[in-house]
């Protein structure tokens, strides 16, 4: 596979990591808005390859960290019922109010773990008898994929599919983030698959309006060694633009083709993130014209509303004011096995990721 | 009834009645007969004359036929790798099938046929064994349970409270390869070619490695489930030393890397079969690499890190780019049922 390789190349991280070394004069908080990046941060030991001045803050950008808690109550509700509930992998373990997705398989709800959501279709088509429900989750990244098999569906003529859609978006949770009081951001690492999908245009009047330096960034060794060196260029020169690190997937206007496909199932509302709260014109719900498709239209489901464990900090760290491991409950009472919330279950969430691969653990 | 041809397994040929002998005369005994098998005791009876290792395994693997193996061979090499794991020579094995009715007779005779070719490419016996067969809906087309007996080697000394700060760790080939090749056939993904699963037998080129080191060689392991990373996490708390890995020594196939990519799964995580690693004094590590390298089952052998007192307890393995994390235990499942 192309670019695995150079891309974790030593040298060439090296080089970067240097220059990051050489120019840093002041302190500065970078948010990476996407769990991957900080997945890879972490992985690839990058934060502390850093210069100490050069603080990395973790984003909000886990879809399933930022699902909120309802709608895995409403998944598990589905499932009791004996729907046939479709999700990717990293769901099933983040706990609802009672219990997980893969608690209520255990009990024997049909649980179906997928790489795709036309994977979902096609178990509709092959059960008639039975409704079939993908939990639609994810930035703009998923939304394509998960609006195809809407319109997949109504090709087939399907009246047993329908999707619970969470999905939300990447620029109104920075705008959240940037408003708050607390907020100590000095530039971003923008996410790069979400703009791989939505070109980078959203980028510029956020850029003006916060007078903030965005760096669309990739997610390997390289690509993040140099998006954080393009950022802190730009900070110690003072200025502030919108670069492109990751211009071999990203392009200005993005996948137009997948755009169209979002734009005709899906229109931008309201949407509530776990642990952020409501944040108006933030996520995707499904549009009217296609409603027959919408779970949350279809069955009886809507009215579970299930309060946070207030134990969990959630909120905090996902809006970059705390890091995993200044949390109390941070590989004690929390931990992957046992999660008090998201961000310690998904593969993307910053707790999993400190907990699975930081040498920074305090114990 | 001797001369019906059944073209699938049904209730009656767990029943213990002329349908369950018929099956076992035609299949079972036919295929492995030896002198121990042929007396049809209820057991086996054999002569021991040294220490003796004993492991047991269920196997349950979906789906039971996949690239470059199936779930007959699998269940052989995996129990006497698992015996070969303990310093000893694996002699003979017990074979117990529980079979979903409606699984095809043939089906089930190839999957005896690649027993019986996997015991004797690792030059095991099989000596007593069990057939059931319970309802569809019941069982997943079948699952098999193994026991291996081997006469421990006797110049093994194998404990993992042998180790000692400074010790070598090696592995003898490319890691991940089975769990993605059982990954791949699952989910319908196609590659540029093959992924082949590697489950063969260690148990020769662990006989190798002890005629030649001896005591020197501290442990035996097979990555199974769980993976290298799981396994290295377990020695390390097991005694409270902490093992420094580097993913750059680490082998893995370039395909196999590219799977691991796309699904998005940590090869350091995924299911092994064909591999171990081993532990050695670090004044032999040239030698036991060099040994490995020239057999079979360890072409692509590496070393691949140390035990060490620094951060007790923890697996801490330096990336490509130079950075370093932690490797902790896999929690629940990475790939559901591997093997």
């Amino acid at each position: 596979m192309k670019h695995l390789s150079e891309y974790r190349n030593f040298e060439a991280t090296k080089k970067y990591l240097d220059e990051i070394h050489k120019i840093t004069t002041k302190e500065w908080n970078i948010m990476e808005i996407c769990g991957g990046q900080t997945h890879s941060l972490v992985k690839n030991g990058i934060l502390e390859l850093l210069p100490e001045k050069v603080r990395m803050i973790h984003g909000p950008g886990c879809p399933v960290c930022v699902t909120p808690l309802n709608l895995i109550d409403k998944a598990i509700e589905l499932l009791e019922k004996g729907v046939i509930v479709c999700s990717f992998g990293d769901m099933i373990r983040v706990p609802g109010s009672k219990k997980s997705l893969l608690e209520a398989k255990a009990v024997g709800g049909d649980l179906r773990i997928l790489y795709s959501p036309l994977e979902a279709v096609s178990i509709a088509k092959q059960n008639p008898d039975k409704e079939v429900v993908f939990f639609a989750v994810g930035f703009e990244t998923t939304a394509p994929a998960n609006a195809l098999s809407v319109l997949h569906a109504e090709k087939e003529g399907l009246n047993n599919y329908t999707i619970l859609a969470s999905h939300v978006l990447v620029p109104p949770a920075m705008e959240a983030i940037l408003d708050d009081k607390l907020c100590t951001i000095d530039a971003f690492l923008g996410a790069g698959h979400v703009c791989a999908i939505m070109g980078i245009q959203e980028y510029y009047p956020l850029v003006e309006k916060y007078k903030i330096p965005i760096v669309i960034t990739g997610f390997e060794p390289l690509d993040l060694v140099q998006g954080i060196y393009m950022a802190v260029k730009q900070l110690e020169a003072g200025i502030y633009k919108l670069e492109n690190q990751y211009s071999r997937v990203v392009k200005e206007h993005g996948n137009t083709a997948a755009i169209k496909v979002i734009n005709t199932i899906f229109e931008v509302g309201a949407r509530e993130w776990r642990g952020i709260g409501e944040i108006p014109n933030s996520g995707y719900v499904v549009k009217e014209a296609y409603r027959k498709y919408d779970a949350e239209a279809k069955f009886n489901i809507s009215h579970i509303k299930v309060p946070e464990n207030p134990n969990c900090i959630a909120g905090e760290i996902l809006r970059g004011i705390k890091k995993p491991n200044q949390c109390d409950q941070f590989g004690k009472a929390c931990k992957p096995a046992n999660p008090l919330g998201a961000p310690m279950v998904s593969s993307e969430g910053a707790c999993a990721a400190y907990y699975h691969f930081s040498t920074h653990l305090t114990e | 009834m001797e001369n019906t041809i059944f073209e699938t397994i049904n209730l009656g040929h767990g029943s213990g009645g002329e349908l369950t002998r018929n099956l076992l005369d035609k299949v079972i005994f036919n295929t492995f007969s030896n002198p121990f098998l042929d007396q049809k005791h209820d057991g086996a009876i054999v002569e021991v004359h040294s220490k003796i290792a004993i492991s047991t395994d269920s196997f349950v693997i979906t789906p039971i036929f996949f690239k470059g193996g199936n779930i007959g061979e699998l269940a052989v090499n995996g129990t006497i790798n698992d015996v070969a794991m303990c310093g000893a020579i694996p002699k003979y094995l017990s074979l117990a099938f529980i079979i979903e009715e409606g699984l095809k007779m043939e089906e089930f005779e190839r999957i005896v046929a690649s027993v019986k070719k996997a015991a004797d490419e690792s030059g095991v016996l099989i000596i007593t064994g069990d057939t059931k067969v319970v309802e569809r809906g019941k069982g997943d087309k079948i699952f098999i349970n193994t026991t291996g007996f081997g006469q421990v080697h006797p110049k093994a000394n194998i404990s993992v409270h042998n180790i000692k700060s400074g010790d070598k760790i090696l592995v003898n080939g490319n890691i991940a390869q089975h769990g993605m090749a059982i990954m791949s056939e699952r989910e319908g993904l196609e590659f540029e070619s093959d992924l082949v699963s590697d489950t063969a037998n260690l148990n020769f080129l662990v006989k190798d490695l002890l005629d030649a080191f001896g005591e020197k060689i501290k442990l035996f392991r097979d990555p199974t489930r769980g993976g290298l990373g799981t396994v290295l996490h377990e020695i390390a708390n097991d005694i409270s030393k902490g093992v420094f890995v580097k993913e750059s020594a680490i082998p893995l196939e370039k395909q196999v890397a590219a799977a691991c990519e796309m699904l998005g799964l940590d090869p350091m995580y995924v299911a092994n079969e064909g591999v171990f690693l081993v532990v050695v004094d670090p004044s032999i590590e040239t030698e036991v690499l060099a040994l490995m390298r020239n057999h079979k089952r360890g072409i692509n052998a590496a070393l691949i890190g140390e035990f060490t007192n620094e951060h007790p307890n923890k697996v801490v393995m330096e990336s490509l780019i130079g950075g370093k994390r932690i490797v902790s235990p896999l929690v629940g499942e990475q790939l559901p049922r591997i093997c």
